[in-house]
């Protein structure tokens, strides 16, 4: 058969082992999760935590088999330019839909601040809601007294939230320096940037924790305590999870410049590490701004 | 890239990926699993598809058979609850949007002229995920205390402080079938701007193909929000959070926005692809191009776009400020207009042809007739204050039904018959083909046609056992669901023949009228196509 | 490209002739429309009237752009086949066409929004109600209470068990009929405010076309004024369980003096019912008295969810037969069934069930299918865990 040229650089991976073992893995997760969340809170003992665990060893392995497979077929010059603008595409609509997952929860802040919370202390067609079932709840925001009567305590802006913010926004401005690097394939540069990323990505997270700990030992800021504790802390919960996802991301990247990974103009997991790091960022000003400040 | 040049290594490396494409398909049970062919993976999904919505049927009956007759005689009424939800979901997420993500995987390609999908790897482990999120959704049916049981819509509280320990199982399974439909979304829209051959401008695709690019971004767009959603209910449900609760500052019609915004582009995603399919059949069996190309994808845009501003429409009864009630119902209305478009198009495409009643073009012809009498159904659920007395009625699944099995299901079908000779390169059985047109749909209004009496006359939906003055019309619609529900058996012997390749030969071009890439190469389609890209002018 | 050439004057004509052949069929659909077991209810209030109207303009319309567009395409389907040898013309597109009937549809479209919006404004009304009354939805009854009076009842299906399991025949209010119906004033506007106690459910009669959701934690407002004394009857229409399909809705609307009579009666009995009551505090009934209403009450209130037998619904009702906690906490027991259990379906019954029922369905529970403790539960003992005693 004949070959243009042109389409010989397109590349149509063989058969591989790695999608079905990653279906595995979800499966074992998703039902390991879900009997795990059941025992836990029922405080009974079970297999659901072993499966999960299970479930997320296998698809550490995919991951890595997978992306392995990858690398070497793109260090190995396998890779058209049209696969490396397939790749870019694929992880932008991802960090989109990445993006609609926070809006989700970002609706579900705006409609309790602006919609259920006004409306039980009486707001729009809702008197008789405040006056019959609620009367001595006076809207508020945040809600540190709930309608069912549980008081808690807000999460001011200053202090440690403030720092972490400056630390995320300092650490897009290093991995980029890093960025340059490669693009000017200055392979100090690259490794001195990016370590300073990543110590940056473990401040932030290490705070982060530090400032659950006081939400829950000092300020009754819980879980339990009612709608604002529940937006803040799966707000910046998932937030946390991406941060932590990022900086391994991240430390992999560091380990495979070390390999001598990277080139000029062959890097896209370097740019999509770099990119997913600038969109958790971005998410953070946006936390910030609407979950601690205003 | 720069350093993609034929060094000797490289050509060898690339010549091992290429092996398949000078043998065809690999042999065994290990091609389907590990696969990364698009049209192998089309396959799985169709097949896949076909089987939920054989299970998905099997629970439709037996909602039928528990409404023949008023009384409760074959399920008690949790059951009952159990297999409306599961019907819903296995339906929706199962049967259809698997369905079309198939087609799209087996047609997209072929349209525009590229070898395969943009990333193929990932493309087969979008499908696995699939059986697998169902396994669990389906064997927590056999759990103590019952699979989900709070509809598909699972409004919140009851599917939070009220719901069975299988809710943990349902959000899970729900997340996984989730992850799936973004990464076969991004997949689609990948391939579909990267890959098209050279000459296949974006105004010069096939309006399949154009219908699931809108459609994938749909997908993207809304999938992740009902993650969030299903998150919210496992936090409700297990860790004491708030979020549909009043009492910690949350409230229960929340649940409904956000599962609305989800939920309403969703039944566009379920259409839309609908909608490029008979835009593909029409003007074949018409030997006339498609009236009105670019209002097409005008259209289509513009029903996507609205689709995000309409959600609310769901939720009249649930006493939203007026305002909000004349917005919502103005905003729904709206997209009568495009849709409008549409449906005109495809009657102006047949006026002046040279028209041919083959199997494709019977069923896109009885989808433009029945998927408008549930459009202007839906019409006239938008109006508001009457939307009072039809919500949660009969009426209202009278009007989904028809949007969804003659429309989305025999858009399906239609393109089942219309693409089957060019996969497997011999003609279906036509007889048994037009056995299954007739039969399905006779049966299928005398199913759902009289669903909208039930509901105007106040049968309230999801309910096991009913007053008197609606006996006799659900003995008829009963009697309606399992004729349709036999003729789908029709439908599965045809396929099982035409897999095992009986039947006619059939020409590259297949039917008459057809134009495009896909009726260009051989049938049946070789395991891989456009090895050079074919020049588009 | 043209449409609009000689030939298509001639399918105008034939488009017009269908329509002619289709009177019959209107006049026929239109004796339909009136009937109930077909169409909308024209229904007992102004409102309800202008709903049908709104429902029956929307329907015309919608049929006559049906059959407009079905005829078109019948036509096409009749005359352009290739088997008649007709050819395919080559146009696919016209501007002026496509802008037609871009802009033709939204002209309907405002035709149709401009009474929507007017009906939607008249059910907006707020001015003040003559009678308010509260709604409460919950697993699987409905509460009402007039506010401004000593009136408060529930409202339980009344359809026997026996006529749902198909072992008595069923009577002709089947499933729509209810042990206390809703009693309301001709002519008078009555504020209903909805809530729930559990989940959410919708109260719906289809008669005053008000169907309001019931959300736990919010009140919904909806009104009525009914002009004709009559009994109207509506069912729950928001999935909110098990048995949904078992809690439907009656509404006796009276005229207002007699409606001023009922209630006044209701009040003189609720007084007496709650002497009663204290007399009772001060008796003891014997185990058969006890056993005896208990298992009525607990066949009518507590079998739906944990079933005649006592079995309940493992997974989602527990148990009662040969629970572990019934025999071993008879403090226990009592509380959970008068004070229900936060979060859960088990409500707090002390609302529904008097001090001597609860002791009776406890006593019963205590004492049926085997669950032998042979103790007995007396109004004195609900009244003491109620007191804190
Ligand atoms: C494929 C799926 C699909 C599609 C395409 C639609 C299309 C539409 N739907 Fe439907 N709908 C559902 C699936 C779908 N729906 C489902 C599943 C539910 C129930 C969910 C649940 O509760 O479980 C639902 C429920 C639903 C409701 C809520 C009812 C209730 O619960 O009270 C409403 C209310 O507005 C509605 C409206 C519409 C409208 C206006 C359209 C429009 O898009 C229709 C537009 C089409 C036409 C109008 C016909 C063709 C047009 C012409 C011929 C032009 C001329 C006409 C005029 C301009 C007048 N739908
Ligand atoms: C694409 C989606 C889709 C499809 C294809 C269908 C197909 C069918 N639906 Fe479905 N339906 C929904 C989506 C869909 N439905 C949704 C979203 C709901 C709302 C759920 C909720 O309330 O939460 C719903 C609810 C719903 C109800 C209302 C339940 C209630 O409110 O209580 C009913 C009742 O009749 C019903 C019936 C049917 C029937 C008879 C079919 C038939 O078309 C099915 C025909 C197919 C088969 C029967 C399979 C093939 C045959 C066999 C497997 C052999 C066995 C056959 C026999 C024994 C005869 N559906
Ligand atoms: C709407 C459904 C419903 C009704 C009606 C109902 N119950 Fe319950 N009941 C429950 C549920 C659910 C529980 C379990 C609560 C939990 O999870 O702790 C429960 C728990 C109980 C328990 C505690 C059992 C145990 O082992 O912990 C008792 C006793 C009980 N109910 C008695 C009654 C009585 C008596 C009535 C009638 C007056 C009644 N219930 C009516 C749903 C109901
Ligand atoms: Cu209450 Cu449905
Ligand atoms: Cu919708």
């Amino acid at each position: 058969m004949e070959h243009t040229e042109k389409y010989e650089k397109y590349y149509v991976p063989a058969q591989s082992v790695w999608p079905i073992v990653g279906a595995l893995a979800l499966f074992l997760i998703a039902v390991g999760a879900g009997n795990y969340v059941v025992e836990v809170t029922r405080g009974e003992s079970g297999f659901g935590g072993y499966v999960l665990a299970t479930g997320l060893f296998i698809l550490f392995v995919m991951v890595f088999g997978w992306f392995k497979d990858q690398i070497h077929e793109s260090m190995s010059g396998m890779y058209s330019a049209q696969l490396g603008r397939s790749y870019r595409q694929g992880m932008a609509w991802f960090i989109f839909s990445e993006v609609m997952f926070f809006a989700g929860f970002f609706g579900a802040l705006f409609y309790a601040r602006v919609i259920a919370i006004p409306w039980l202390g009486g707001a729009s067609n809702n008197a008789m809601t405040n006056e019959v079932l609620w009367p001595s709840f006076e809207a508020m925001w945040p809600l540190v007294s709930t309608p069912g009567g549980i008081q808690t305590t807000a999460m001011g802006w200053y202090g440690l939230p403030l720092a972490n913010t400056i630390i995320l926004l300092v650490s897009s401005v290093t991995l980029h320096f890093a960025h340059v690097g490669v693009e000017q394939n200055k392979r100090g540069q690259i490794k001195a940037w990016l370590g300073i990323t990543i110590l940056l990505g473990l401040v932030f997270l290490v705070l982060q924790g530090y400032e659950y700990y006081h939400a829950y030992t000092d300020l009754g800021l819980t879980l339990q305590s009612g709608i604002y504790g529940n937006t803040f802390f799966l707000l910046t919960g998932f937030h946390g999870m991406h941060v932590t996802l990022g900086t391994i991301i991240l430390i992999v990247l560091f380990l495979r410049v070390f390999k001598g990974h990277f080139t000029p103009d062959n890097h896209f997991a370097f740019q999509a590490g770099s990119w997913y790091w600038h969109f958790v960022d971005v998410v953070w000003l946006m936390l910030f701004f609407f979950v601690y400040i205003l | 890239m720069a350093t993609v040049t034929n060094t000797p290594a490289d050509t060898h490396t690339a010549d091992h990926g290429h092996d398949d494409h000078h043998h065809g398909a690999p042999k065994g049970i290990l091609r389907w699993v590990l696969t990364t062919n698009h049209k192998d993976i089309g396959t799985l999904y169709l097949w896949f598809a076909f089987i939920m919505f054989l299970v998905g049927g099997a629970m439709a009956m037996v909602i039928r058979a528990e409404l023949f007759q008023p009384g409760l005689q074959i399920v008690d009424p949790n059951f009952f609850n159990q297999m409306t939800t599961v019907h819903g979901l296995i339906m929706v997420f199962g049967a259809v949007m698997p369905a079309f993500t198939g087609l799209a995987n087996w047609l997209v390609p072929m349209m525009i002229g590229a070898p395969d999908m943009a990333l193929p790897r990932m493309n087969n482990w979008s499908f696995w995920i699939l059986p697998f999120a169902f396994l669990i959704l389906l064997s927590s049916l056999f759990l103590e205390g019952g699979g989900p049981n709070f509809g598909w819509t699972f409004y919140a509280p009851l599917s939070t402080t009220y719901s069975g320990d299988s809710t943990a199982l349902f959000v899970f399974s729900v997340h996984i079938m989730g992850i799936s439909s973004i990464m076969g979304a991004i997949n689609v829209i990948v391939t579909i701007l990267n890959m098209r051959a050279p000459g296949m401008t974006l105004m010069k695709m096939p309006m399949f193909v154009w219908t699931w690019l809108i459609t994938a971004f749909l997908l993207i767009a809304v999938m992740p929000v009902l993650a969030a959603a299903v998150t919210m209910v496992l936090t409700d449900k297990f860790f004491g959070t708030s979020f549909f609760d009043a009492a910690g500052g949350g409230d229960p019609v929340m649940f409904q926005h956000i599962f609305w915004f989800f939920g309403h582009p969703e039944v566009y995603i379920m259409i839309l692809p609908a909608f490029g399919i008979i835009s593909q059949i029409v003007p074949t069996f018409s030997r006339k191009k498609l009236f009105g190309y670019a209002s097409m994808v005008y259209a289509t845009a513009s029903i996507a776009l609205l689709s995000f501003i309409v959600w609310a429409h769901h939720m009249f009864t649930t006493g939203m400020p007026v305002g909000a009630e004349m917005f919502f119902m103005f905003a729904t209305m709206l997209i009568s207009v495009p849709t409008g478009v549409k449906v005109f198009n495809w009657v102006a495409t047949m006026w002046r042809g040279s028209l041919t009643f083959e199997i494709p073009m019977m069923f896109a012809i009885a989808f433009i007739v029945l998927f408008t009498i549930g459009g202007l159904s839906g019409l006239m659920l938008a109006i508001t204050p009457v939307d009072f007395q039809y919500h949660d009625t009969y009426f209202v699944v009278a009007h989904f039904h028809y949007v969804l099995v003659t429309g989305a299901v025999f858009s399906i079908m239609a393109a089942v018959y219309y693409w089957l000779p060019k996969w497997t390169g011999k003609m279906f059985d036509v007889t048994l083909a037009k056995w299954h047109f007739w039969c399905s749909l006779i049966s299928v209004n005398v199913l759902f046609f009289p669903m909208h009496f039930v509901g105007l006359a106040g049968m309230p939906r999801r309910i096991p056992d009913y007053a008197l003055q609606f006996a006799d019309f659900n003995k008829w619609i009963s009697i309606g669901g399992f004729a349709f529900g036999l003729s789908q058996l029709i439908f599965l012997v045809l396929i099982v023949k035409a897999c095992r390749k009986q039947g006619e030969p059939v020409t590259d071009q297949v039917w008459e009228g057809a134009e495009g890439l896909e009726w260009e190469i051989p049938s049946p389609a070789p395991y891989h196509t456009f090895d050079t890209p074919p020049v588009v002018k | 490209m043209d449409i609009s050439g000689e030939k298509s004057v001639k399918s105008l004509k034939a488009v017009m002739g269908l329509l002619t052949l289709c009177v019959p069929f209107f006049s026929f659909a239109q004796s339909a429309a009136e009937r109930s077991d077909l169409n909308l209810r024209r229904g007992v209030t102004d409102i309800s009237d202008q709903v049908y109207g709104l429902h029956m303009l929307m329907f015309w319309i919608c049929v006559v752009i049906a059959v407009i567009v079905f005829g078109v395409m019948f036509i096409a389907m009749l005359k352009h086949r290739k088997s008649k040898g007709h050819a395919p013309a080559n146009f696919h597109e016209n501007v002026k066409v496509e802008i037609a009937w871009t802009v033709v549809p939204f002209i309907i479209l405002i035709v149709m929004a401009v009474p929507a919006a007017s009906t939607l404004m008249d059910m907006e009304d707020v001015s003040k109600p003559d009678l308010s009354i509260e709604v409460t939805g919950s697993q699987w009854k409905w509460h009402y209470k007039y506010m401004d009076r000593e009136v408060e009842f529930f409202s339980l299906l009344a359809s026997q068990r026996e006529q749902i399991e198909n072992k008595f025949p069923k009577g002709e209010n089947y499933l729509l009929e209810v042990d206390r119906p809703l009693v309301i004033p001709t002519g008078q506007k009555v504020r209903f405010l909805i809530t729930s106690d559990d989940v959410i459910h919708s109260w719906w009669v289809p008669d005053f076309a008000v169907k309001k959701d019931a959300n736990p934690g919010f009140i919904n407002e909806a009104w009525t004024r009914v002009n004709e004394p009559g009994v109207y009857r509506g069912q729950c229409a928001e999935l909110c369980g098990k048995d949904h399909g078992f809690m439907p809705i009656v509404v006796i609307a009276k005229e207002p003096a007699e409606f001023d009579r009922w209630i006044d009666e209701q009040e003189r009995i609720a007084q007496e019912k709650r002497a009663e009551e204290e007399r009772l505090l001060a008796m003891n009934m014997s185990k058969e008295e006890l056993m005896a209403s208990g298992e009525q009450i607990y066949n009518s209130v507590c079998a739906a969810c944990h079933q005649p037998s006592g079995e309940g619904l493992p997974g989602a009702f527990p148990a009662l037969k040969g629970s572990a906690f019934i025999l071993n906490d008879r403090q226990g027991h009592i509380d959970v069934v008068v004070n229900g259990r936060a979060g859960t379906a088990m409500q707090a019954f002390s609302k529904q069930l008097s001090m001597s029922e609860i002791a009776a369905v406890v006593t019963y529970t205590r004492n049926a299918w085997g669950n032998n403790t042979d103790d007995l539960v007396q109004a004195k003992d609900v009244n003491d865990l109620i007191q804190g005693k």
